[in-house]
């Protein structure tokens, strides 16, 4: 291999934080910068580490939260925190007291910076360009957008970044997806990755890593990359990433923990230098026109079941998906349109950001949610929930007839006692829709804010494409 | 993590395509601060009946599919979330190994770190296995193959990392421990900057 062969964005992270090259014996001894933990995937990790008596090497690059199993319902008279069991205020009390005694800095409960993992380590500026990061939990990949190679890691692992602040990794293949054009008013991030799995499956991605290219992808915002990287592992990849770009480092500059001044220059000179280079090539390269994608909904049980909004649902052709029919109680060759919906949640690490809340708001100003249906909106973070009650969106939320929670993962994977009840059709803007994601006997559609936030008002599933038609009516 | 050389059993069958993670352990029964315990809970809403009954159709719910080591599932087992607390499930259920013609990432990362053998196939190979699920397979670890009875004999893909690690019962923190010096000499060169302090 000679050392000017040109390299894509993954191949430079991986060369940087290689410690010992992988061989046929053996993987490479991967060096991780950050390390995210929290509540659920990280007790047995510590446990094991305190039974060795090995202490975490590197203390300062593992950031806790508390996310998956706390209450989005506010302390009640007593000031008890209404957990869903006491199995899960164990688990916050454990993640406490591991922080505490291995000198871990820890977002807990109190603090204003707290909220889903993969919301706050962005917004603090802790996500940084180049960086390798990881999670016990898949949808670490969001922070790919950065341009930081950021993959979910199991429990084990978790004990081995913290004892020795490296992973054993083998290289993974790269894939590019190109997409192109611009997407239609009402058509935004979340429909952009729903397609994308629908095009490649559920399983299109495994044992590659995924970098998304394209003006449709340069147009984007942060929060719109975060939403598309975050599902990468939906289809199957280890992770997804997104070169950096003078809108990534704009978010950098005003993020709290990100570097200032004469640092954050240089540091973005190296950011800048991270892009593919010019002939570096992929394994598997996908091309979408953007021009393709409709408003998208997963009509099954796993991801990779994406449709466009008046598209019929497929035929039948595996037990699989006659499985998942049945489960959904769907009949192949209607569309998803006009589906009637009994819960809309609003929220998780795909879209439970700021310019998520501001599209959900803008659907439901001046208008009120269908009485049958019950929706939730719960802000990604603390500082989402601020600058949402700043602009006055929980107001809307409230008047619309939705609820506005505390911010947290909730609906998305339903331990905290948030749940959709058996039976009862969800669409969510939140990553999966398997059986019982959401709730024992849950049935879920996964969708955009805004396909979301119009089901709300319809109480059913509408085209949010009409939103856009109805407002050039007005103007 | 106690060594495996050699799976010895008949198989129980789940051919469903993307059996996910929520399937193989809830996320409602992610609450827990131990590794064990978690097998009565493994595939629960698909194992036990609104009423808390086993679901009789269900494959591990049959008397004569007790006790058996190999799972025999559809593509793409394991897909979803990076709990660990689906290998655990399914070794606290009595699993050695997986039978698939495709296993997610994750999953067979946390699976061989648990001594849960991945073992994948073509998928017309594991069609074929799942006619007979009553034959006892032989898995060995050390030459990576499965045999049948009939005398066939199929190699699946088991680096030689992970199978040493296998044979010899030992976890890779150990491995990553007995590198700290070179971890340390990179660390001082590129990573020394204590980062993000308040
Ligand atoms: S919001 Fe959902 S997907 Fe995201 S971290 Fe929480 S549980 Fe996982």
């Amino acid at each position: 291999m000679t050392t000017n062969r040109p390299k894509t964005l993954y191949d430079k992270l991986w060369d940087a934080h290689v410690v010992v090259p992988e061989t046929d014996d053996a993987p490479a001894v991967l060096y991780i910068d950050l390390h995210l933990i929290h509540e659920v995937t990280s007790p047995q990790a510590f446990a094991e580490l305190d039974a060795r008596g090995i202490r975490p090497a590197r203390p300062d690059r593992t950031k806790a939260t508390m996310d998956h199993s706390t209450p989005t319902l506010p302390a009640g008279p007593d000031g008890r925190l209404p957990y869903a069991s006491a199995a899960s205020e164990k688990q916050v009390d454990t993640l406490a007291r591991n922080c505490a005694a291995h000198g871990i800095e820890l977002f807990d409960l109190a603090s204003d910076q707290r909220g889903i993992v993969h919301v706050i380590a962005p917004e603090l500026g802790l996500t940084q360009p180049g960086m390798t990061i990881v999670c016990g939990d898949s949808h670490t990949s969001t922070h790919g957008a950065f341009g930081a190679l950021a993959f979910g890691i199991g429990t084990s692992e978790v004990g081995h970044v913290l004892a020795t602040q490296c992973l054993l990794q083998r290289k993974a293949k790269t894939m590019s997806i190109t997409v192109d054009g611009a997407l239609a008013p009402g058509v935004g991030a979340k429909d952009v990755i729903l397609h994308i799995i629908g095009v490649i499956g559920v399983n299109g991605g495994t044992g590659h890593v995924i970098e998304y290219r394209g003006s449709t992808i340069r147009a984007m915002d942060m929060e719109q990359r975060m939403t598309l990287c975050n599902m990468s592992i939906e289809a199957g990849a280890r992770a997804g990433m997104v070169a950096p770009d003078d809108t990534t480092f704009a978010w950098l500059a005003q993020a709290p923990r990100a570097p200032k001044g004469a640092e954050f220059e240089a540091a973005k000179a190296g950011w800048a230098a991270l892009a593919t280079d010019e002939g570096a090539s992929f394994d598997v390269e996908v091309r979408i026109d953007a021009a393709d994608i409709r408003p998208t909904l997963t009509w099954g049980t796993h991801p990779g079941t994406a449709i466009a909004i008046d598209a019929p649902i497929p035929a039948a052709n595996d037990a699989a998906a006659r499985k998942a029919l049945d489960y959904m109680a769907f009949n192949a060759g209607h569309s998803l349109e006009h589906t009637k919906v009994d819960v809309v949640f609003v929220g998780s690490c795909t879209n439970g950001r700021l310019r998520d809340m501001r599209e959900v708001a803008d659907v439901l100003r001046g208008r009120t949610i269908a009485s049958s249906v019950r929706m939730l909106v719960v802000p990604g973070s603390e500082q989402v929930k601020r600058e949402a009650e700043a602009e006055g969106i929980h107001e809307v939320v409230r008047a619309a007839g939705a609820e506005w929670r505390e911010p947290g993962c909730s609906m998305c994977i339903a331990m905290n006692g948030d749940l959709v009840a058996p039976g009862q059709l969800a669409v969510s803007t939140s990553n999966r829709n398997f059986e019982g994601r959401q709730g024992p006997g849950s049935r879920t559609l996964l969708a955009s804010p805004l396909t979301a936030a119009w089901a709300a008002v319809n109480g059913r599933v509408g085209d949010p494409r009409e939103l856009f038609d109805a407002r050039k009516e007005v103007a | 993590m106690s060594a495996l050389s050699r799976v010895a059993s008949r198989s129980v069958v789940l051919a469903q395509t993307n059996i996910d993670t929520d399937q193989i352990i809830p996320a409602r029964f992610l609450s827990t601060t131990e590794r064990k315990g978690l097998g009565k809970h493994a595939f629960h809403d698909w194992r036990w009946l609104a009423d808390g009954a086993p679901n009789p159709s269900f494959a591990f719910n049959r008397e004569d599919n007790a006790g058996r080591e190999i799972l025999l599932a559809g593509r793409n087992f394991g897909c979803g979330s990076s709990r660990e607390h689906a290998p655990w499930a399914l070794r606290d259920l009595g699993l050695r190994a997986v039978v698939s013609s495709e296993i997610a990432d994750i999953f067979r990362n946390n699976a061989l770190k648990n001594g849960l053998l991945p073992v994948i196939l073509d998928e017309a190979i594991v069609q074929r296995l799942m006619q007979r699920p009553d034959d006892t397979l032989e898995i060995d670890v050390a030459s990576r193959t499965l045999r049948t009875p009939a005398g066939e004999s199929f190699a699946f893909p088991l680096d030689s990392f992970s199978r040493t690690c296998l044979l010899e019962g030992v976890d890779e923190l150990g491995y990553l421990l007995a590198r700290r010096d070179e971890i340390q000499r990179h660390e001082s060169a590129h990573h020394k900057e204590q980062i993000h302090a308040r």
